[in-house]
């Protein structure tokens, strides 16, 4: 009885984390109009309906443009910044980096709010370009934090010697360290990505017109249950997935072996 | 180099992102504060030093009611994911063979990579009214009409717990293959019973992985807005449900502003009560 009890505990702990995707994706292939039990199909039509939806290809443009531009933006701000505090005595550098990693401690709700107030007040108008500063709010700490924390003397060697012979600090830094730290900005583009392509909040307060995907998904699931919705979930799973599969093989496999 | 030259120079690097942090963060951080001050006359908004948005918080029923709501749903979800959690890590770390640990964790991760929008909306698919658990339970017997799951407290507590236990078998797990085998070794050769080490040594020495846990679960729960508006239905509001009614039907801002500077502080409250055993750093 001891013994079976934890495989028990382990496999009712899996049933239950995996209950609500499966469901999902089980359902996106429901030949039918609710994605409710009996399950009658399988059918591809919602995949068909949801991928000939010119709305929904719009705002699944729209998430990859915000989340790459937001991405590459982060991730350079963030490199030039642990840079500069990695490689230069600086006065104050403790609260530099505490000021910069403050927006982690605080809810997207209220990031987004609070940019919100403030082009609202400027009377600055809603776009993706909004949705996507709010995105750099909140990747900026993430990537930087990253990517200081990969910096250490074994560059700094390879950067001095490459002044000493001659290389200006444009040259330093293009052809040193950013490809010695490849793996770490890599590793903090692709989470940035992963982060902005989920979010919500902030693409919700902060768009109007063009929205990302979680804010078209949101206004269709004011009208209910519908296998569309499966179909919709099951490919941004997929996504997903594979662009965590990608970072997985790319980057943190090479730094274990 | 002069050391002057030294200092310019790294605050050309560092400048680009300090001032992103500022114009588009620390500024709409103040900006919010001070629009929690002002009050609104019709549609007109008045700029001042006016405590009335705080005023209201503990006048009006269901703000203060939403509050409550909050605090509820947050602490029931920290403790039950807590105690849920740390059974499945204990048995990841030591009942699952060495090689299979990461692979077990890493499927415990997977699922939550679908947008959190989606999977709020599969437990709705999951726990409607002739969703997969009424109808497995009306299959097997156990209930004759269909129980009402979705769109209650309910649904809104299972939605997050489902997040959180995977959040805190990670935090938790990290915690216990760091510990020696050799405290539970030293406990039981001194004659301590298996409940005795475990009350005596592994818990005092992973509580601050459960605390680091519970106060992310905390944080990130009480200022989630999509969980309960997908989940929770209409019949009660938490905080950010009851903000995004003031941005949206009412254009309130002061409001909403004042209720996001208190949803701050209870954070804040949160943080200063579990910061002896934080580890922040190590996550």
């Amino acid at each position: 009885m001891m013994r079976v009890l934890p495989w028990v505990y382990l496999a009712a702990a899996f049933v239950f984390i995996y209950l609500p995707v499966a469901t999902l994706v089980l359902f996106s292939f429901q030949d039918g109009q609710l994605p409710v039990p009996p399950f009658n199909g399988p059918s591809l039509r919602w995949y068909a309906d949801v991928l000939g939806d010119s709305r929904l290809t719009a705002a699944l443009i729209n998430s990859v443009l915000v989340a790459f531009g937001a991405s590459l933006t982060a991730v350079t701000l963030g490199f030039l910044a642990a840079y500069g505090l990695a490689r230069h005595v600086m006065p104050g550098s403790a609260l530099i980096r505490a000021l910069l990693i403050a927006p982690l401690t605080v809810s997207y709700l209220i990031v987004g709010l609070g940019l919100l107030i403030v082009l609202t007040q400027m009377g600055f108008g809603l776009s993706l370009m909004t949705a996507g500063i709010g995105h750099v709010v909140i990747n900026l700490p993430l990537a930087f934090a990253i990517i200081y924390a990969a910096m250490g003397a074994q560059q700094q060697n390879a950067e001095r010697a490459a002044r000493d012979l001659g290389a200006n600090e444009r040259q330093v830094i293009w052809l040193v360290t950013v490809p010695m730290l490849a793996p770490a900005i890599g590793a903090a583009f692709f989470l940035s990505m992963t982060f902005s392509w989920d979010e919500f909040i902030i693409s919700f307060l902060l768009t109007r017109f063009d929205v990302t995907l979680p804010v078209e998904i949101w206004s269709m699931l004011r009208s209910g249950l519908s296998p569309r919705l499966n179909a919709i979930g099951s490919l941004v799973f997929l996504v997903s997935i594979a662009v965590v599969l990608t970072l997985e093989l790319l980057f943190f496999r090479k730094r274990r072996s | 180099m002069s050391t002057k030259g030294q200092h310019a120079q790294g605050w050309g690097f560092v400048a680009p992102a300090l001032l992103w942090t500022f114009a588009f963060f620390i500024v709409p951080f103040i900006v919010m504060g001070a629009m929690s001050l002002a009050t609104l006359d019709g549609r007109t908004l008045i700029w001042g030093l006016s405590f009335q948005n705080y005023a209201e918080l503990a006048e009006k029923r269901f703000l203060w009611r939403a509050i409550l709501v909050s605090l509820e749903i947050t602490l029931t979800v920290t403790v039950v994911s807590v105690v849920l959690a740390y059974p499945l890590a204990w048995i990841i770390a030591f009942n699952v063979p060495k090689r299979w640990q990461r692979l077990a964790l890493l499927l415990a991760i997977l699922p939550f990579w679908t947008s959190y929008v989606v999977r709020s909306y599969a437990w709705l698919l999951v726990l409607a009214r002739d969703g997969v658990v009424n109808q497995t339970l009306i299959n097997l017997g156990l209930i004759a009409e269909p129980l009402t799951l979705a769109n209650t407290r309910f649904a809104t507590v299972t939605g997050f717990v489902h997040f959180f236990v995977m959040l805190l078998t990670l935090t938790i797990y990290a915690n216990l293959v760091q510990l020696s085998p050799n405290y539970r070794r030293a406990a039981q050769d001194l004659g301590a019973s298996a409940f005795q080490t475990f009350r005596h040594v592994i818990l005092p020495l992973t509580l601050p992985g459960i605390v680091t846990g519970a106060f992310l679960t905390f944080v990130l729960c009480i200022g989630d807005y999509v969980t309960p508006q997908i989940l929770g239905g209409n019949t009660e509001l938490t905080v950010p449900q009851v903000i995004m009614v003031q941005l949206g039907r009412r254009a309130d801002f002061p409001l909403a502003a004042a209720l996001a500077i208190v949803l701050m502080g209870i954070v804040t409250v949160a943080y200063l009560a579990s910061a002896r055993w934080l580890r922040l750093d190590r996550l």
